[in-house]
């Protein structure tokens, strides 16, 4: 067999290639198969740019729908929380058009506050939570949980004593951060850091010394 | 005279003799005091105080919450006259309202009687007690951000620390506040560093001035010859240049060593502490006094008697002003801390807070309004001026023009916001302020996509829980409609299984289902695995311990989502086995010999002792995070009964009655699989 191969040395090649070919294609269908994706990567990657209020404002039951939808061929510019920077990254994503927005945007983010001494403890809000973010038990009052709370509105709506009001949410201030400056051509808004001192400007020091 | 040095620097006007001549003096006692419950990095403290009680100076009134936070001491003797959100210093006041919660106190006259702890020396103390006592006296640092000194002490749980630094470098214009404490209290200073560096394990001292303050450097000198103690304490003078106090600056001078992007000093075994912080933490222990009052620099060309100041915190910076003696009509702009990394107050009637070293009040002349910015001349002076060797002019066309992912690439954020740059930028441009907004946006994104994550995975545990009610829903109603069937005359079934018109169905409906039941064992599987994946995930998170509790919470959503998942798939493989079962064993079906009716009569028998030893094993881990839960949510309880606040009581006893709750039914649930696994084979019939 050997003499025959060294012999035959174009049919040993061939063979050699074959044989590697069908042990890499062989690797290769098992790794799909262990390492196999589950759903689909690309609704994924749509669903991880949504806001994932789960608000319905677009048309579907939540955001994975709409995501799903998207793929299959739905605008992009239907999630009004997302508003247009969702718009923006789901254009980048998917190589589309931007849109402007389908509906009226948002302002601030708001949670849902339950007036407790009203709630008649039905548990209608409960069940239109898409996040479980109300707690309590039938004919007692029920609480928002803040931290769970998408603002989605959806839980207004069905409380038949309209006990739930949308309030700006309380971490607002902690959002704060350090505005832009206006641009080229005008002076800065705050006269902070080292535009203070400027009057006194001085060059670097000449010889830097390093290490 | 330092052996090594950070790249750039500037050296702008220093302007400290305006308030390094006079000495340090105490001021008179406030008649009232602002106590803001955020003067710390963290969770603000939570009042302890009702309205209209009275405190005595150094009584705790607002408690520290969770891991990072620092506890707010009554600064005066006297009556809490409020507990209401009030305006306090911070750089969005500027551009809006700044508030925060605040207790008032209104003081009893020139009465000021203290409640001190029992002082404790340090020397004989042990850890926790020191620990303990840092914690209780509210020492943030005093240089910086405010970060809690006992959680920083902490810090030799996870690092090795070899070098503690007291930085007294100083380096921004105007401010002295460090120079009088080291002049003043040097000894105390020293002690402290010493008291510190035995709670970190550090084995020796070293002190970076800058040597601009050759009075505080002599009296450093005169205490460190008259100490006897073991730990070697070096003294190190560094030459002036901004901004050499920055900490990784300083320590690059002092030691060569450089922290790594986005790491702490503690990564290459060093602990920095500001001279103030130590003094405070030497006197809540040798003294018992917690955190009442700082030494602060009152500066600039509008004070006729600029200086230091060591005053109460509370006080309200107008009448510190006026201790200075202001002239308000010189006055153009009020600046909390230096004029390079500071930020303008456009009131005075805020609290001095613990995090503020420095108030200048500056006239027009010396802070002249900015001058327009204009465009980048691509001249490269950023560059040469940047401490962390950045590249400011990369970062500030990536930060304008919100190429956040690019800024991050060119380490945006180990931009120490010294000011360098702008300060040496020919075209104006407030560059600091382009990375301070930029920074504020990532950082505000990503707690936003962490939200967002968050509500995903509650919202799939909802599907999910939803899918398996609907699913039992759907076996209880075809488990009633078998036995409905079952119940049926005999004969009259196998004569409609006979005829021949519906003798396909049951063959099609049983490849049907066999189909159905391997997509669903396919699906089992994927499920079991997810559930396994996310338990590693958990049991990953709750070892690492450190972990923000938000993000265990999050992965027991991903748990919980799991397993329902899984007991949805588990429902409808059962119910759909149950139904194939038997149509199997009906005399009609043997003429159906498709494929999947062999495979679905082995199957179960086959994998039933498996699964059940299987199902015992998770089962077990059920009960035992269920058990972890049950824990976690007792101890919620009894802290949130220790505080008596019923709206936590009240959540905390629902989380505690829901961990209860599953507990029980993780520990039924194991029972059964235990029994089911003892149980001869003949139960595999579902
Ligand atoms: S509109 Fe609401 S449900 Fe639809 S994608 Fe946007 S946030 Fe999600
Ligand atoms: S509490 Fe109301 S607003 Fe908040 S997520 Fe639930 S349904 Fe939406
Ligand atoms: S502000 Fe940031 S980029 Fe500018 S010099 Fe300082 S560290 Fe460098
Ligand atoms: S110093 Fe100013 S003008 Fe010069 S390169 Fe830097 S940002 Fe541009």
């Amino acid at each position: 067999m050997l003499e025959w191969l060294t012999a035959h040395g174009i049919l040993a090649a061939t063979l050699a290639l074959l044989g590697l070919a069908v042990a890499f294609g062989a690797l290769l269908g098992f790794a799909g198969q262990v390492f196999k994706v589950e759903g689909d990567p690309v609704v994924e990657r749509i669903d991880a740019l949504l806001p994932q209020t789960q608000c319905g404002q677009c048309g579907y039951p939540g955001c994975k729908p709409y995501a799903e939808a998207i793929v299959q061929g739905d605008d992009i510019n239907k999630c009004p929380p997302g508003g247009d920077a969702t718009i923006a990254a789901l254009a980048d994503l998917l190589g589309r058009e931007p849109k402007p927005l389908d509906g009226e945007a948002q302002d601030i983010p708001r949670v849902a506050y339950i007036r407790e001494e009203e709630c008649i403890g039905c548990t209608k809000c409960i069940q239109a939570c898409p996040v479980d973010a109300i707690l309590g038990a039938a004919k007692h009052m029920h609480t928002v949980i803040v931290d769970e709370c998408t603002g989605c509105d959806l839980c207004v709506e069905p409380c038949p004593v309209d006990c739930i009001d949308m309030l700006p949410h309380p971490d607002l201030a902690k959002q704060w951060h350090w505005p832009r400056p206006p641009g080229p051509g005008h002076r800065p808004s705050q006269p902070i850091a080292a535009t203070l001192i400027a009057s006194d400007r001085q060059p670097a020091p000449e010889e830097r010394a390093h290490g | 005279m330092a052996d090594f040095d950070f790249p750039g620097g500037i050296m702008p006007p220093e302007r400290k003799t305006l308030s390094n001549q006079a000495p340090l003096v105490k001021a008179p006692l406030p008649a009232r005091v602002m106590l803001p419950l955020t003067q710390h990095v963290g969770q603000p403290a939570e009042p302890v105080v009702s309205v209209g009680q009275t405190v005595r100076t150094g009584e705790i009134i607002a408690c520290a919450q969770g891991m990072i936070s620092a506890p707010v001491h009554a600064s005066i003797t006297g009556t809490v006259t409020a507990i209401e959100e009030r305006a306090v210093p911070h750089p969005s006041a500027a551009v809006g309202e700044a508030k925060a919660l605040c207790i008032v106190i209104e003081g009893n006259g020139q009465d000021d009687d203290w409640q001190r702890m029992p002082p404790l020396d340090w020397r004989s103390a042990s850890d926790e007690a020191l620990l303990e006592r840092l914690q209780s006296s509210g020492v943030v640092g005093l240089g910086g951000a405010g970060f809690p000194a006992a959680v920083k002490a902490q810090v030799r749980q996870r690092h090795a620390i070899d070098t503690l630094i007291v930085n007294a470098a100083e380096c921004e214009p105007y401010i002295t506040a460090d120079d009088l404490t080291l002049r003043t209290y040097p000894g105390d200073v020293i002690e402290g560093a010493r008291m510190l560096a035995r709670l970190c394990g550090a084995e020796r001292i070293l002190i970076g001035i800058e040597d601009n303050k050759p009075e505080a450097v002599a009296a450093l000198r005169q205490a460190l010859s008259t100490s006897n103690d073991t730990t070697p304490v070096e003294l190190k003078v560094v030459a002036t240049r901004y901004p050499s106090g920055g900490e990784s600056q300083l320590i690059q001078k002092l030691t060569g060593r450089e922290v790594p992007s986005r790491g702490l000093p503690a990564d290459v075994g060093l602990l920095c502490h500001n001279p103030g912080t130590l003094l405070a933490s030497l006197r809540a222990v040798r003294d018992g006094e917690p955190m009442i009052s700082r030494i602060v620099t009152l500066t600039g060309e509008a004070l006729t008697r600029p200086g230091n100041l060591e005053a109460r915190l509370g006080t309200p910076l107008h009448a510190l002003l006026s201790l200075a003696g202001l002239r308000p009509a010189r006055l153009s702009q009020l600046i909390l801390g230096g004029p390079m990394m500071g930020f303008t107050l456009d009131s005075d009637a805020l609290p001095l807070v613990k995090t503020a070293n420095c108030l200048i009040a500056g006239t027009a002349d010396e802070f002249p309004p900015a001058p327009p910015e204009q465009a980048c001349i691509r001249c490269g002076a950023c560059e040469t001026a940047c401490p962390a060797s950045l590249l400011p002019q990369q970062l500030y066309w990536f930060s304008k023009s919100r190429e956040h992912d690019k800024a991050e690439l060119f380490n945006l954020f180990d931009c120490i916001e010294c000011g360098a740059c702008a300060y040496v930028c020919p075209s104006h441009i407030p560059l600091v302020q382009y990375y301070r907004a930029a920074k504020g946006e990532i950082r505000l994104h990503e707690r936003e996509a962490r939200k967002a994550e968050h509500a995903r995975h509650r919202f799939e545990f909802r599907q999910a829980r939803m899918a398996r009610e609907e699913a039992e829903k759907e076996a209880r109603r075809k488990a009633r409609l078998q036995q409905a069937r079952a119940s049926r005359p005999a004969p009259e079934q196998r004569k409609a299984a006979v005829s021949p018109t519906p003798s396909d169905t049951p063959q099609s409906d049983s490849q049907d289902s066999a189909a159905e039941l391997k997509k669903l064992k396919i699906a089992q599987a994927a499920a079991k695995a997810a559930v396994r994946k996310a338990e590693r995930a958990l049991a990953r998170a709750s070892e690492g311990g450190q972990d923000p509790s938000a993000d265990v919470n999050d992965l027991e959503t991903q748990l919980a989502t799991a397993r329902e998942n899984l007991k949805a798939t588990e429902t409808r493989l059962a119910a759909l086995q149950s139904r194939t079962a038997p149509a199997a064993t009906q005399p009609a079906s043997t003429t159906a010999t498709g494929p999947g009716v062999p495979a679905s009569q082995s199957m179960p028998t086959g994998t039933t002792t498996e699964d059940t030893a299987k199902q015992v094993r998770q089962r077990k881990i059920a009960v035992a995070s269920a058990q972890a839960a049950y824990r976690k949510a007792e101890k919620a309880l009894e802290s949130a009964a220790a505080q008596n606040d019923d709206a936590t009581l009240a959540a905390a006893r629902q989380k505690f009655e829901r961990a209860q709750g599953n507990l029980d039914r993780a520990r039924k649930a194991l029972e059964e699989a235990e029994t089911t696994a003892h149980e001869p084979k003949d139960t595999s019939t579902p």
